[in-house]
């Protein structure tokens, strides 16, 4: 009974295939999410994720660099996959990843100059942003473009939420504010609160991963050895 | 002198790339299982950084930056928009020159430290110190001096984490936080501990 319905399903996906919105394509586009999210669970982009977290409105700009880079080369890489000779195409998808990133630091200086400037090495440093071409390696070399481009975009908002997640928590701890207005009323800072120094640095930022990272393995169940 | 000691002391333990700029992440995660692999990595790290730092000023001050083709005369020309893509360059063609080096004098160094050679490439810290250099606006000595103590940082870094996981294997930890969210927390007191030298000022 079981493996007909099985059967069944699979037969629907298959006539379900040249649908943009297909259940193989949504779960490429919501898996990164939450179930194999890039940060926590296929830990890639570490090193950018933390350092632009001081303030919310930073975070939310990198956030979105970062979406459009990795959904951008995704597509790229995936149109390309065929061209690419294998043994140089470390070099290849670094080119383009570097030439999509020169195109948005360029944006952000012209738009978005006071951001980019706290932003400040770190937009460059969305070349080697290991889930650019983390993504570029496991996924857009072997897909079609359309199911690249969702995957970019997926996990760019599962970056994006940790990202937005971490830096909430920091600065509201570390400033006790959000999005630069102040949240905790004055009376609490005239009644002995005090705003906590550490969020502000970066062990904040560690520890705090840290206990998100715990808390969700919790919840999905996923453990490692 | 003193000043060059400063600035390296600054850049190994106050201002550490990996503790407090958090750059190079991925592969101090991924390689801190074992104290011998991340003892090659460190020491791949400090090497690639030592030339790729001043390499990257080299061609940041003759052609790229503003004015710099003067000397071939365009005065005005400012080529510094492709800092990042010459940067990247530099980096890949230096570690792929690390690479052959290792597999002809350490074949056994080569395959522990199997796919993470390549990813140096890729090592937020590489790109990271060199954009800094341009950020800090350091002069040739100078960025010299911040490539090789920022990989001496990593190596630290990297060296005392291998050896606290490597102490860790026999402890009991939950369940949820094993792996992964256990290290982010240790590093987090690892740039505590860190962070006292920032009293110190040469």
């Amino acid at each position: 009974m079981a493996e007909t319905d099985a059967a069944v399903e699979k037969k629907v996906e298959v006539k379900k295939k040249e649908k943009l919105f297909s259940k193989k394509n949504r779960r490429t586009l919501s898996d990164p999410l939450s179930d194999n999210n890039p940060i926590t669970l296929q830990v890639l982009g570490i090193c950018s994720a933390l350092a632009v977290t001081v303030q919310v409105n930073t975070a939310l700009v990198m956030s979105l660099a970062v979406i459009a880079v990795l959904a951008i080369s995704n597509v790229a890489i995936s149109l390309l996959r065929n061209l690419i000779p294998s043994k140089i195409r470390i070099i290849v998808e670094l080119a383009v990843v570097a030439t999509l990133v020169i195109l948005v630091d360029q944006v952000l200086k012209a738009y978005l100059y006071d951001i980019s400037k706290k932003l400040s090495v770190f937009v460059g440093l969305i070349i080697t942003n290991c889930i650019i071409l983390g993504r570029a390696e496991a996924f857009a070399l072997q897909n079609k473009p359309w199911p690249s481009f969702l995957d970019g975009l997926g996990n760019g908002l599962g970056y994006a939420a940790i990202l937005i997640i971490v830096a909430i928590g920091r600065e509201f701890l570390g400033s006790g504010s959000l999005l630069g207005y102040q949240i905790i009323p004055d009376g609490w800072y005239a009644a002995g609160y005090e705003n906590m120094g550490l969020m502000v640095l970066s062990p904040g930022a560690f520890i705090l991963l840290g206990l998100i990272i715990w808390g969700q393995r919790v919840i999905s169940k996923k453990f490692e050895q | 002198m003193e000043h060059y000691i400063s600035l390296a002391v600054k850049a190994i333990f106050v201002e550490n790339i990996l503790l407090a700029y958090f750059l190079g992440m991925c592969s101090f995660l991924a390689v801190s299982k074992r104290v011998e692999t991340a003892l090659g990595l460190g020491l791949a790290v400090i090497f690639v950084l030592t030339i790729t730092v001043p390499t990257d000023w080299l061609i940041h001050k003759y052609l790229l930056a503003d004015g710099a083709l003067a000397w071939a005369g365009f005065p005005d020309v400012d080529l510094s928009f492709l800092n990042f893509i010459s940067f990247i360059a530099v980096i890949a063609a230096m570690v792929q020159l690390v690479e052959m080096f290792i597999d002809k004098f350490s074949q056994k160094l080569y395959t522990a430290l199997g796919i993470f050679l390549p990813l140096i490439a890729v090592n937020c810290a590489i790109l990271g110190a060199s954009l800094f250099m341009v950020e800090r606006e350091y002069n040739f000595a100078e960025s010299a001096v911040f490539g090789f103590s920022s990989g001496v940082g990593f190596f630290l870094a990297i060296i005392s984490m291998a050896a606290i996981r490597q102490k860790l294997r026999y402890s009991n930890v939950p369940d949820g936080l094993r792996g992964l969210g256990l290290t982010m927390l240790i590093t987090g007191l690892m740039a505590l501990a860190f962070m006292s030298f920032s009293g110190i000022s040469l």
